[in-house]
């Protein structure tokens, strides 16, 4: 073990002892939160900035099947994994988060119950559905063939297409989850476009982070420059429609009023603009994801306005578990791709077969 | 080949658009159910006694909250909170002086109902904002989007629950008022049926003019809400702090309504998916 993945499991473990501590003593004793302030770092962290960073399965998965560019594919393995665990942590940073956990079951099976207004279930429902189908896209690398998979192999593309729907039906859900609380968000971030903004950014991050996981493991590099400009003008696109729609809607005063507020918003702007100049895509992708979590936390929390006399900083043991999941999240990563053959792609002429998708990599490496 | 999946998805994204922008238009303003009872309050009549708050406390067996002043002597709750639903305040600015009382608003059209995945939180008998444990996961968003900040947690529980005045139902069940309104002595705040309340508020403006801000704050405000207010001081400086008359889920709704209207953009998007892939496929396939 390299000292780094000690470290990675130190903090790792650390996190694990403060959920303990959490379930144990309860949120109030172990949180920041208050009923100013009810949702904080864990959601707007690691659930509504976590999901966007893991959006590189999503983003790739578009890229190859819908758009046909089979040369990517050796990126969909890892982009996959990627948000496989990304998503999971998202989704035990809300049991972590609820008050009341045991009844997480009763939101997929109450089905009579189903309020179909409420953003927030059909946000729960796509990511508990689409944990589901990260895993299963992932099974051909890692089960041995049985009968299991070959049934899975069969119904793969309906499943890889349903990995596309989600993604698009939640992130764009989790936007309209902060419409709802439109009169306590600032007004340079409440805007019907909410949920379109979201999609934007989490397909923006998602590339990015595809570019950024590859440039660190070196491999397929030479295919991210593409995959950064498609970002970058995602990020174009964000900052064009953000400032359009404040000017149509005569909100771009208030950002010219550099309080705090107008302040962040700029950071925001000049952060989706900055890797238009920047040539080295690593340090591009790196500015993309900064500007998309920095948004999307902002929307949760920065611009969040609950009234005079409230105040909102994370507890140390939030911080600290927030930090244990991202920790554990990259030692797993690391002991899966060390494990089953996921970071070194398909054979060159089975790129655009999707069936054949994520049959287990050959020993060799690709041909191309 | 090229064109047409590029012509098949403008197709689609025109289409979504069609849907949407129709449908964010038609989510129309709610008004009050016809059984809907509520509460009136008026500051001109409150003497800032908390005979209410004390007699919340009983009827919903509150346990009395002596984290703030008094250093543990006093059930002196500074706000609406885990141990309680109903609250006077007081402000003053000056020679200028109104109490406020604070609890649910039962808004007509309620962002928490809006929120609640599974209906724990819902407009039940006589239109009050009922809440019910068994569907509740604690996931806080209906805190999150109240526009009144009512709806607490109790922190300070290992199996919380949602706190939040719900007009006392079960008295209502058994005929009988609201604690609050049956023991105050002034008639500060006086229970009945939401038309009748509104039409009594009505009178008061129109037979004391000058008296009031010549408004009745809960009439249109956020789409209406069950409990109104008369007010001598103007009600930004009670803390209301939004004057609007847009219901809170109106927006949010029509989004959702449009995107997801039966359920055909989504089925409509699969399909889609699994077509382009299939014929990527079958390109590939005659590629080889």
């Amino acid at each position: 073990m390299s000292r780094n993945f000690k470290i990675l499991l130190l903090l790792a473990a650390i996190g694990i002892m403060l959920i303990i501590r959490r379930f144990a003593i309860g949120l109030g004793a172990s949180t920041a939160l208050s009923d100013g302030y009810p949702l904080g770092l864990w959601i707007a962290l690691d659930v509504v900035v976590g999901t966007a960073l893991a959006c590189g399965g999503y983003a790739v998965a578009l890229l190859v099947y819908i758009f046909n560019r089979g040369q990517y594919h050796p990126l969909v393995r890892p982009a996959i994994l990627t948000s496989a665990l990304g998503y999971s942590m998202a989704g035990l940073s809300v049991a972590i988060d609820l008050g009341r956990p045991w009844n997480m079951w009763k939101i997929p099976l109450y089905f009579r119950n189903w309020n179909l207004n409420s953003a927030l279930l059909e946000v729960a429902l796509c990511i508990m559905a689409y944990v589901c189908v990260l895993w299963i896209e992932l099974t051909p690398a890692m089960l041995k063939p049985s009968r299991i998979t070959r049934f899975l192999d069969r119904i793969l593309v309906w499943i890889i297409a349903l990995g596309m729907l989600l993604p698009t039906m939640h992130q764009s859900s989790l936007g309209s989850l902060m419409l709802l609380a439109g009169p306590k968000l600032h007004p340079l971030w409440n805007t019907p476009l909410l949920p379109l903004l979201f999609l934007i950014t989490c397909l923006a991050m998602g590339y990015a982070m595809v570019v950024f996981e590859s440039a660190i493991s070196r491999r397929h590099t030479a295919l991210l420059a593409v995959l950064q400009k498609i970002a970058v003008f995602a990020g174009i696109a964000f900052v064009a429609l953000r400032l359009i729609d404040l000017a149509l809607r005569s909100r771009l005063s208030i950002a010219m009023h550099l309080d705090l507020y107008g302040i962040i918003f700029w950071i925001e702007i000049v952060l989706w603009l900055m890797p238009a100049m920047i040539a080295n895509p690593f340090r591009g992708a790196m500015c993309i994801a900064l500007a998309g979590g920095l948004y999307r936390f902002d929307t949760f929390l920065v611009a969040f306005q609950p009234g005079p006399g409230w105040h909102y900083f994370p507890s140390v043991s939030e911080m600290f578990i927030s930090i244990g999941l991202i920790a554990l999240e990259i030692a797993i990563y690391i002991a899966l791709v060390k494990r089953f053959p996921i970071l070194g792609g398909m054979p060159a002429q089975e790129h655009s077969r999707v069936a054949q998708a994520f049959q287990p990599a050959p020993r060799h490496q690709e041909t191309t | 080949m090229d064109i047409d999946r590029r012509s098949l998805l403008k197709t689609a994204a025109a289409a979504a658009t069609l849907t949407i922008i129709p449908a964010a238009e038609a989510r129309e303003r709610r008004v009050a159910p016809s059984d809907a009872v509520g509460l009136l309050y008026d500051t001109t009549r409150c003497v800032g006694c908390k005979a209410c708050v004390v007699a919340c406390k009983q009827a919903n067996e509150m346990a009395p909250d002596v984290d703030g002043y008094g250093g543990g002597l006093y059930d002196a709750p500074e706000g609406l909170n885990e141990y309680t639903k109903n609250v006077i305040a007081l402000y003053r600015e000056g020679e200028e002086q109104s109490f406020v009382k604070k609890q649910c608003m039962h808004c007509i059209d309620p962002a928490c109902v809006g929120a609640c995945m599974l209906g724990a939180m819902h407009k039940g008998a006589f239109g009050v904002v009922s809440y019910d444990a068994a569907k509740c996961v604690g996931c806080r968003y209906c805190e999150t989007v109240c526009p009144f900040n009512v709806p607490k947690f109790e922190w300070s529980k290992k199996a919380p629950k949602i706190v939040k005045c719900e007009l006392c139902r079960h008295r209502l069940a058994e005929g009988k008022e609201p604690a609050c309104s049956e023991v105050c002595p002034r008639g500060a705040v006086i229970f009945g049926r939401y038309a009748d309340l509104l039409a009594d508020a009505r009178e008061r403006l129109a037979k004391n003019p000058g008296k009031y801000v010549p408004k009745i704050y809960g009439e249109r405000e956020l789409g209406g809400t069950q409990v109104l207010y008369l007010s001598h001081v103007p009600f930004e400086k009670l803390g209301f702090r939004f004057q609007g008359e847009e219901a809170v889920p109106h927006v949010q709704q029509s989004v959702q309504h449009g995107v997801y209207k039966g359920f055909a953009a989504p089925v409509a998007l699969y399909a889609l998916l699994g077509a382009v892939m299939f014929r990527n496929r079958r390109r590939g396939d005659s590629d080889e």
